[in-house]
Order: C-alpha cells, then structure tokens, then sequence
C-alpha cells in the first residue's frame, strides 16, 4: 500500500462520521429506525480501515512517518519577512495508527451500545448524529500534523461533548453540566492558544515537526528558554482542561449527565485522553521543567481525585473521578519522561474504562427498568447504597465489570497491570533522578486507593443482598446490543493483546512502536535523556512490580474485609472521621470554591460594569444633553426677553476663555508631540479656558443671572451649539442641521485656508 | 480593471441602484404593500448580483490602498471645480470611485447585507412606502462610503446615510426610539464635525500639481493625502508627528471611533439597537459599524502612518477594553437585543487589536473579523427578530426550552451561537485567531493580547448561558405554541449560516481578496511610521 493509499483511507476514517453527521442531522426523522444503523454501520466501516492502516503502519512503515500537508491560507507577500503560507495537513505514524484503532473500537462498540441503550430516546436521531461528529472531531485530533487543526479539532470535541452532555437538556442540571464543561474547558484552551501563539510568533508555522527542528536548531522562541517552557506549559494548559486535570477538573464529573455511553465514549475513553495525546505530540519540545509541572499535575490530580471516588455513592460520579484519577495517572507518567506508559495506559484504560461505563450503563438500565416496574420513580437508579446482589440476575455484565475492575487494580495477567507497572517504574526512576519523591509516593498510593475504591463498587453494586428483594426479582441482564460489546472490552482488558509477557510490555509489539521522541530543547533545560532513564527504569522494574502487585492486593482486601466481611464499619469510620468525610463526600470543595471567586466574581463585575455603562459613562451622556437644553431655555428666555447684551456677552465670554485655552495648550505643546504629552497639555488647556471663562462670570459678574442659572459649567455653554440642532431637529426641521454643516465647512475653510 | 454597465461605471451603477430603486418604490401607489416590497427587493438584488461580479473579476493581485494605477474598477471626473478665489483658492472636487482588497469585501459585505434587511422587513406594515425608501437611501450611503476615493465624496455619503438611520430608528423603531434615535444622530454628528475639521485641514495640507494647467491645486483625493510628498512646506499637517497631525489624527480617531464604536463612545449603540427594528439593527450591526474600523484603515492609518504607530499601543489598549467590557457588559444583560448589542461591542474590540499588530495576520484578521462580524451578527440580530416578532418580549428569563418548541429556529440559532464564540470551523474563529496571533507577535503588544484573550472564555460564558435560558431546559407553556421560524426567515438566516460555514473551512475564498492590498497597507504604514524614527 502507498503512503497516500493510507493517508486517504485515514481522511476516509475522518470523514465517514461527518457523513453520518450530515445525513442525519437532516434527514433522520425520515430514515427507517432515525438512521441509526447508517452511522453505526459507518463506524464499523471506519475500524475496519483503521485495523488495516496500522496493520499497514507497523508492517510496511514501522519506522515512518507519513504525512502530507496542503496550503491553506497564502499570505502572500508578508512585510517584512517575504512569502508566507500556511500549510496544514495529516500525518499518519504509529501513535497516531493505536490511537485511530482506540476511538474507532471505542466508538463503534459504544455505537452498538446505545442502540439498546437509547432506545425510544426522545432525540434518538440526533443522538447518534452527535456521536457523528464527534468521531469526526476526534479522529481530527488524531491524525493532524499541526497545532492549528489540533486546536480546530479540539475545540470541535468540546462542541461535540457539549451537544451530548446536554442531551437530555429539558433537566437544568444537563444544560448546567454542558456548559460548565464548555466553558471550563475553554478557560484551559485559552492558555493553549496563547502556546501557540508563542509559537507562531517564533516560527511563522504551525506543523509539529517543523517547530521541532526549528527549536533542535537552537531557535528558541522568543530567545529565551523561559518562553520555551512557557510555551510548553501552555499548550499543557489545553490538556488540563481536556483531560480534566486539577485544577479544571472539576467539569468531568458533572459530565456524567450526558447519558452513559457517552460518558463511556467521550468522558472516559477518548476525549479526555486527547490531552495526553496532546502532551505525547508536543513531548519533544518540553524542557524539564515543563515537564516536571505536568509530572506534579497529573500526580496532583490523581491523588486527589482517587481520594473523592472512595467518598461517592453515585455508580457513575465513582467512576468519574476514577478516571480523572487514572487521566492524572498517565499525564505524570508522561512528566515523569516514561512516554511509551503513558500512551500505553492510554490504550489500555481506554478498553477497561469504557467497558466499566458501559457496564455502568448497562447496569442502571436494568435498574431502571425495574424501579419503573416497580412503579418506583424516588429511588435513584444510580446509586450504589439502593444496589447489591446484582451478581446472580446479571452474569454478564457482572463478569465483564469484575474483569475491569482487576484491570484498573493492577492485578497480574490484565492489561492494566502491564500499562501501570510502567508508569509506576517510570515514577520511581524520575524520583531516584531528579529527588522528586514524591511522585512515586503519590502513584502507589493512589494506586492502593484505586483498587479500594474499585472493589467497593464493585461489591455494593453486585455482591450481597440487594437493598429490595422484589425488586432485584424485576433486574434483567441487558439485551445483546449491550452485553456484547461488553465481552469485546473485557477480552481486550486481557494482557495478551499488547504484550505477549504478561509481566512485562516492554517486549511487546506496542512498545516496539511506540519509542520516545528525542527531546529536541536545548541540552541543558531538557529532562533526563533517553539512555539515562531508560538505565534508571531498569533498576526501578522489578521493585516497582512487587510493590504495585502488594499495594493492589492489600486495596482488594481492605474493601472486602469493610464491604463484603463487614470487619470493619464503613458508616463507624465515616463518623469518626466526619470532616475528612465530608471534605471528600463535597469532592474538596472545588465547585463552591470556584461558584464563590470565579462566578460570583465574574458575575458581579458584569454587574458592576453595567451599572458603571448606564450611570457613569451614560449619565456623562445624558447629562450633557441636559446642560445642553438647561443652557438653550436660558438663551432662549434671554432672547425671548431681548437681553441681547448678556448672550452677546456670553458668547465673547466663551471664545476668549476658548482662545486662552487653545492659545496655553499650543505653547506647551512639544513639537515632537506625543499622545500622553497632547493629553497632558490639553486637560492644562482646557483648565485653563475654564479658569478664563469662570474669572468672566464672577470678575464682571453684570450679567443676567437667569441665563447661566447655575450653568456656568464650560462644558456646558460648549454643549449649547449642539442642543439648538438638537431641538430643531427634534421639531422636524432637519434642514437646520443642513444649514449648520454647511456654515461647519465655511468656518472651518476659513480657519485653515 | 474596469467595468461598464450601459456606458456607466459599475461602482456607480452599485451605489446609485437603491437610489433608483428608491424613486420607483416612491412611485409606487400605497396601497400596494407587496410591489413595494418586491422593487427594494429586486433592486437590492441587483445590487447584490453586481458586487457577486465584482468578486468574480476582481483582479487579487492588484494593491490599491495609495496607488491609483492598481485600484480597480475606478472611475474618476471632476466633479466639482470652483475657479480660484481670492478667499479660499480653487476647489477642486472628484468623483472619484475605486476599489481594493481593503474596500472589496465590506462592499460585497453590503450589498449582501441590504439584500437581507429587505426580507427581514417583510413584515413593517407601518409606512411601509417611506420604510423602504429610506432603507434604500440607507443603502446607497453605505455603498457610497466604501467605495469613494474623494474624501470629499466620502464624507457626502458618510452624511447622507445618517439622516435615513435616524428616521428609520425614530420612526419605525421601539418605544424609547425618539430618545435613541437623537442618540445616534447628536453622537454621530459630534463624528462628523470632528471629521469634517480633519478633512478640511488635510485638503489646506495637501496641494497636487494639475497637469493641465502646472497650478498647484489643494485637493480632497484620498490617495493624495497619503502621499507624505504632497504635505506643502508649511500648511498645517506638514511634516511628522507634530502635534498638528495629533490633533487631526485624534479628531478623525473619536469621528471614526463613535462608529466602530469604541469605548467610552459606545452607549448610543445598545440604545439604538434595542429601538430599531430588525432590519435596521442588521443593518446597523452588520455594516455600519464597519464603516469606523474602515475609516481607521482607509483614511488615518495612512494618511498619519507615524502616530497610527506610535499610538498603536493605545489602540490594543482600547481593543481590550471593548473585548472584556463589552463581553462583561453583555454578561449582565437581561434583554436578548442588549446584550447581542454588547457582544458587537466585545467583537468589534478584536478587530482593534488586529489592526493594532500593523503587520499581516492582524491586519488579515481585522479585514476578515469585520466582515465576518458582519454576517455572524446579523445572523444574531435576525434571531432576536424572530422572536421579537412571535412573543414581542426579549427578556431573556421570559423563556426557555425553545428548542423543543421551535426545532428548525433552535438548528440555525446554534451555528450563529457558536459561531459568534469563535467556534473552530465557523468563520468567526478564523478572524479571531489571525487578529490574536498577529497581535501577539509585537513585542509590546504582547500582554495585552494574552489579557484580551480572557475575551475567549467571556464570550464563551454569556453565549451559552443565553442558549440555556431562552432555548434549554422545561418549554415555557406560554410559549408552547410559537410557530418555528417560516419561509421568509429561513431565507434571510440560511445564506449567511452557509457562508459562515463555508469561510470558516476555506478562508481564502474572502483572504485571498484581501491579503495583496492588506500587506501593502502594512507595508505602507510601517515605512510611514519607520520615516519618523529617523526624525531626530
């Protein structure tokens, strides 16, 4: 196959889902079951081109890069630096080639999925046009060679992600939830934006690779290697928000209101991971000290977001926070310089977490119809404490869960234990390198954490008896749309896919293909190089995978000795430690740190501009159009009364002070003017005429008083001019104002000639 | 390139067509409400056919901006010519017409635009004669501004759109219309005087050779004005960054920043908008407030290069504050037609900041935004209509859950949303990111643009919170029967969603119309702006 054979078949990959999109969006509500075999069918369509673009990738360019760029905007002849073009384009490698194969495998099951879970959806079209473009977007992300379309993409997913967590938008708290996550995340991508621009500025480009030999060239942005990893750290910005890192994290949760393969798809598997796939692009421009702020982000993010998921209650809200939990797993490892676990992690928690969301769903379904049989519509379907025992009535979907949930333990022979491991030997060679120990610390604790968390779930919803005994008599497993894709997520949760070793990746075909870039910043801010960290990864293996393995079995059995054993009360440790409790149960706080600063404060800025515009910049306004018609009446009534003497004296009072003060201004004023100097002069010019005009008003004084009744503000006599032209004009007679820009021009023509 | 239509010059036939369309509909018998309607039509369309030609033709390689040779479709007589005077000398007046890459879109912009605010005026009743006569006289004003290169002329059209935009506002408008519409006309007004000083000292300034004669003749030509050589040795504007030419630069600056408008000159724009009545808020949206950022481009960028430079700071200063006041202000809006109105505040302010950088992506992107501000927020503005039209409330809390009700409405409304945060593939996006990232690469320019970029999320946040409360959540059963948007609407709202989207995959449909004269004018203005450096 040719290198542009492939590169289409990848555009063919991209658009099939905006096909879907197209038709449906349309056409739907004339398509036989609202069309959602043509999208669904689209999709399988689109993996089986993207098994064989990586079976074509590994086999025939394993070592290549194929790309192609086309011209986009001309700039034509830029000032200053001469022709400019912009080019984009897609490029294929082997990331690039897993990663269309993960959103393909993802999208396509979770398309099957909601076949049966949406069924009799209100907007059952518009659902899987949605999921349309979505996959458009992300395949989008995927396979464009520059930041621009990466930016372009990216914001699409927020669109897309949007438009599904808001499905259901008749519930405000959908709506809320789907703009929170809009805006949230665009708060990361502006900080993105701002890299790019950095990099822009630098570069005149946008493609990766471009930029990177740019800077392997010694061609620092900006000159400095501050704005290096400023750049680095910025474009790291759009991933926290993506990838629901703290401190944005706190969008993803809410997310879970979009219906669950949704969350499966897009807010477990895909979506969120495409920060990490955004730090896997951009690695080889990151100094070590972005990295070590993205190493201490993701270790940050994991920690805490492991501790929330041990406090919820709601099947979804736990498996949320598990995976901003596991999303902060791989950006630290990614830190940490262990590049290959990073996106291997990637991979594998995207097969084992979107089969736990599925499973989820499948889950909450039965439980909804049950409780709908039932009659019941006060119990929450979601929450784990009204579960139990599910076990015997759904085997499927039981088994499938527990597969995942050994998976995202670490436990031997899964996937997610190889992927870990790495991380956490990757983690524990950063800390004998750098002395950052506490990275290390944080990835077994929270892996410990996770495997506690992950059993609790996994017993209150399955294991036991169930909070209603009638009830479970109505649970049913799901129907086949759902289950199989279940069994597919958990076959692939199996170690053997990735790695022929089940203790160890590295000798796998995924390691094989996926090799760190080399760092392409200057040799003295880049991290530890390859050689070096692969020396120190060596020695930190075998630890790591004996501690993990410990860590992960010592968290399986703490929860079955409090959750199955009941040894220990899970209610009596809640109550002793009620704070702690509680902090973790309101999720840190976040949401009501952020309601009282960022919203109350944005909030009541927008309300004080307001005011500000209607009563200061406004009332200004308005009120010079009162001194204007206060000052007319006076003219008026001095005319009506014939006191010709005192506007005659009003009028020369006026064009004097005006003189002196044009007169000051002009004699100050440098030659070589400058803004701030004519600001500065012509407010001491204008002091000046007012200062004239009032010694006029009280040093003769022989004026009537009613005409400049309280009105002896000079703006005001000024404003006069404008109030006669206002009134005429207000009367009909636009041919005044005519009138008076005629006699504008023969002034002014006379002034200057 | 030149271009005749029955022995007359297209820009002309563009300009004068609503004129003439004018007198038929003033012709017309009252009693007739559809002929009226069907003649601004046509003659709009018309108009709109001949700016699609002059797209077609137009020549992307040509500069114009101060080069009379590579101006297109020009047509120069002298129009007025008073002999020598004891008093003022001899006045010599062009009809003098010609487009570029600068004027080129904001007069396909126009005629685009106007073609549209006839259909979105499908349903005036009152006076519908005098209503469309003047939204044609409107017409020409607008055209006549971006396509004259007499400042004199210029100036005749700047006026002349003024008077229409007043009784289109005082009479046809809200509740509060007469207060608005004073507004308007004293604001603007106070512009044009100060406008009108700066032309009159530029022609005292500026004295060209007449070829016929060898006289030394004073002249309103534009493009005479920029030419640093013209300034005569001692006239007022003569010379660099006196404070002379500061005074004319900054009287032209508030002339053209009431228009655009720049804060603190913006309050008459919230106050027009919500009285005029749709058509005319597009109208006023979608072109007039063009006509100040163009003025800026056209007439004080290189006619005054050295303090456009030297003041450019204050400019980006500017623009970020209309980008994050404006997007604030809309923010604590409760009236849909307000807060749209403050957002063209907020949009407005990107193209100050592109038009700050002075160099290609920003000026690209300012050209580019204020065309597509022009059709993204007349999409906004037609929206609002619908609405108005149906429940004739526009505060915001009154609704909620259109989407169910009005499905077609909710589609179009979303492409229009989105579009106006900047979505990636939507033509506002585009704009927006050139006008940023050319700001960002001028070193001074550089914090402003990364605090401007603040503007992003703002948008963001008042967008989708007005989505939520008018369109999501439980249907507001006092709404429940409101019909979904009909023919006419669709035809005003889907041609400009179309080229939304299509600029917003492929801009180089619009920038490559552009980038010839931009980067001429960039050049042109940075050299005018180097020569003063070199003053000691």
């Amino acid at each position: 196959m040719t290198e542009s054979t492939l590169l289409t078949l990848s555009v063919a990959i991209l658009l099939l889902p905006l096909l879907g999109f197209t038709i449906l969006i349309f056409f739907s509500k004339r398509l036989p079951r609202q069309g959602d075999w043509l999208e669904t069918g689209f999709l399988f369509v689109a993996l089986a081109i993207s098994f064989v673009i990586l079976f074509t990738k590994l086999t025939s360019y394993h070592d290549h890069v194929v790309q192609a760029t086309f011209g986009w905007v001309d700039f034509g002849n830029v000032p200053g630096f001469g022709p400019m073009r912009l080019d984009l384009g897609i490029m294929v490698d082997n990331v690039a080639a897993i990663m269309l194969v993960v959103v393909c495998i993802v999208s396509g099951l979770v398309h099957l999925f909601s076949i049966g879970y949406m069924h009799g959806d209100v907007r059952y079209g518009r659902y899987f046009a949605y999921l349309g473009i979505f996959t458009f977007s992300m395949v989008g992300i995927v396979i464009t060679n520059n930041f621009f379309m990466m930016y372009v993409f990216w914001e699409l997913v927020g669109l897309s992600s949007y438009l599904l967590i808001g499905h259901w938008f008749e519930r405000k708290s959908a709506s809320d939830a789907a703009k929170k996550a809009f805006i949230v995340n665009r708060v990361g991508d502006i900080g993105m934006f701002t890299g790019i621009m950095i990099l822009f500025a630098a570069f005149h480009t946008f493609t990766f690779d471009t930029i990177f030999e740019s800077i392997k060239s010694g061609n620092i942005p900006l000159g400095s290697e501050a704005w290096l990893t400023a750049a680095g750290i910025l474009i790291f910005c759009g991933a926290i928000g993506k990838s629901a890192q703290f401190p944005l994290h706190v969008w993803l949760p809410d997310a879970m209101e979009g219906p669950t393969p949704v969350s499966a798809l897009i807010h477990a598997a895909t979506m969120v991971a495409a920060g990490v796939y955004l730090v896997t692009r951009t690695f080889a421009m990151m100094t070590a000290d972005a990295l070590m702020f993205i190493a201490y982000i993701g270790a940050i993010t994991a920690f805490i977001s492991a501790t929330i998921a041990i406090a919820q209650n709601d099947i979804k809200k736990v498996l949320a926070y598990s995976t901003v939990s596991q999303l902060g797993y791989m950006v630290m490892g990614l830190g940490v310089g262990a590049y290959t676990a990073g996106f291997f992690h990637l991979t594998t928690h995207a097969m084992f977490k979107a089969g736990l969301f599925l499973g989820s769903g499948s889950v909450i379904h039965a439980m909804h119809h049950a409780l709908h049989h039932a009659n019941d519509h006060h119990t929450d379907p979601q929450d784990i404490r009204n579960m139990g025992g599910l076990k015997s009535k759904m085997p499927i979907t039981f088994y499938t869960f527990l597969m995942y949930t050994l998976a995202i333990s670490g436990v031997p022979l899964t996937s997610g234990f190889l992927s870990k491991d790495e991380i956490l030997a990757g983690t524990l060679a950063y800390g004998s390198l750098t002395g950052h120990t506490i990275i290390p610390i944080v990835g077994f604790l929270v892996a410990g954490l996770t495997a506690f968390y992950m059993f609790r779930l996994v017993i209150l919803t399955f294991f036991g008896g169930h909070k209603d005994p009638h009830r479970l008599e109505a649970v049913h497993e799901s129907p086949k749309t759902m289950t199989i894709p279940l069994i597919v997520f958990a076959v692939l949760s199996f170690f053997a896919f990735y790695s022929f070793n089940p203790i160890g990746a590295s000798s796998g075909w995924f390691y094989g293909a996926v090799e760190r870039p080399e760092s392409v910043v200057p040799a003295a801010t880049a991290a530890a190089g390859i050689q070096e960290f692969e020396e120190a990864l060596h020695h930190s293996h075998t630890p790591a995978m004996i501690l993990s393995i410990l860590i992960a079995a010592s968290g399986i059995l703490l929860a079955f000795v409090v959750y199955y054993w009941n040894k220990i009360s899970a209610d009596a440790v809640a109550g002793a430690l009620k704070p702690v409790h509680q902090f973790l149960l309101n999720k840190w706080y976040f949401d009501e740190l952020y309601q009282a600063t960022a919203v109350r404060g944005t909030d009541a800025l927008a309300a004080a501009y307001r005011w500000f515009d209607n009563n200061i910049i406004d009332g200004f306004v308005n009120g010079t159009a009162r001194w204007t018609l206060g000052v007319t009446q006076g003219t008026k009534d001095a005319w009506e009364e014939g006191n010709i003497g005192a506007i005659f004296y009003m009028v020369v009072a006026g064009a004097v002070s005006l003189y002196a003060g044009w007169l000051t201004t002009m004699q100050l004023m440098p030659l070589d003017a400058t803004l701030a100097s004519m600001v500065i002069n012509g407010l001491i010019g204008l002091g000046v005429a007012g200062l004239a005009f009032f010694l006029f008003y009280v040093g003769v004084g022989g004026f009537d008083n009613k005409i400049v009744d309280g009105l002896v503000n000079f703006v005001a006599y000024l404003a006069g001019f404008l109030g006669i032209v206002t009134r005429r004009i207000q009367t009909g007679k636009v041919q005044t104002y005519l009138a008076f820009v005629l006699l504008g021009v023969m002034v002014f023509f006379l002034w200057f000639r | 390139m030149e271009l005749h239509v029955l022995g007359v010059g297209v820009l002309t036939w563009l300009t004068f067509l609503p004129i003439i369309g004018m007198v038929a509909v003033l012709v017309l018998p009252k009693n007739n409400p559809a002929a009226v309607k069907w003649t601004a039509a046509v003659a709009t369309f018309l108009q709109l056919v001949l700016a699609a030609i002059l797209f077609v033709m137009f020549n992307k390689s040509m500069a114009g901006i101060n080069d009379a040779a590579s101006m297109q479709f020009v047509e120069r007589f002298k129009w007025i010519d008073i002999q020598s005077q004891s008093w003022f000398g001899r006045i010599q007046i062009e009809y003098f017409m010609g487009i570029d890459g600068l004027s080129g879109p904001m007069v396909l912009l126009t005629a685009l635009i106007s073609f549209i605010a006839v259909f979105a005026s499908w349903n005036i009743e009152k006076a519908l004669k005098g209503y469309m006569a003047m939204l044609l006289l409107l017409d020409t004003g607008m055209m006549g501004v971006f396509v004259s290169l007499d400042f004199f002329l210029f100036y005749v059209f700047w006026e002349v759109m003024l008077l229409p935009m007043y009784f289109l506002i005082g009479v046809w408008g809200g509740p509060r219309r007469e207060y608005a519409a004073i507004k308007f006309f004293l604001y603007t007004l106070l512009g044009s005087v100060l406008m009108l000083l700066a032309m009159i000292a530029l022609y005292f300034s500026v004295a060209i050779t007449d070829p016929a004669t060898g006289e030394k003749i004073h002249t309103f030509n534009m493009l005479a004005m920029m030419n640093p050589a013209n300034f005569e040795p001692g006239s007022l504007l003569y010379g660099f960054g006196t404070y002379w030419r500061y005074l004319a630069y900054i009287a032209l600056f508030i002339g053209f920043a009431i228009k655009v408008p720049i804060f603190p000159f913006h309050t008459w724009l919230p106050d027009a908008h919500v009285e005029a009545p749709t058509a005319i808020s597009v109208i006023l949206a979608g072109v007039l407030l063009k006509m100040g950022t163009y003025g800026l481009l056209r007439v004080s960028y290189p006619m005054f290069p050295e303090i456009a430079t030297a003041t450019a700071w204050y400019l980006a200063l500017l623009a970020f504050i209309n980008i994050v006041y404006g997007a604030l202000c809309a923010m604590a809006q409760k009236d849909f037609k307000k807060l749209i109105a403050y957002s063209s505040i907020s949009h407005m302010g990107i193209v100050l900041l592109g038009m700050a950088a002075l160099n290609t992506q920003g000026m690209l992107g300012a050209v580019f935004q204020m065309f597509n501000h022009g059709t993204i927020t007349a999409m906004l503005f037609l929206i609002v209509g619908v609405i108005y039209d149906r429940a004739h409330t526009r505060d915001l809390d009154a609704f909620g859950g259109l989407a169910l009700t009005m499905p077609k409405y909710t589609g179009i409304m979303t492409v229009a949303f989105f579009a106006a945060l900047g979505l990636p593939g939507l033509s506002g996006f585009i704009s927006e990111a050139f006008a940023f990232l050319g700001a960002f690469q001028v070193d001074k320019l550089r914090i402003i643009t990364i605090a401007s970029t603040l503007g992003i999320v703002l948008t963001a946040a008042y967008m989708l919170w007005t989505l939520q409360r008018v369109f999501l959540g439980q249907p507001n059963e006092k709404w429940a029967k409101l019909p979904d948007i009909n023919p006419v609407e669709t035809f005003t709202l889907v041609p400009l969603a179309v080229i939304v989207l299509v600029l917003g995959i492929y801009p180089s449909f619009m920038l490559d119309m552009m980038t010839t004269s931009l980067n001429h004018l960039v050049d042109f203005v940075s050299r005018g702006g180097a020569a003063v450096a070199m003053i000691p």
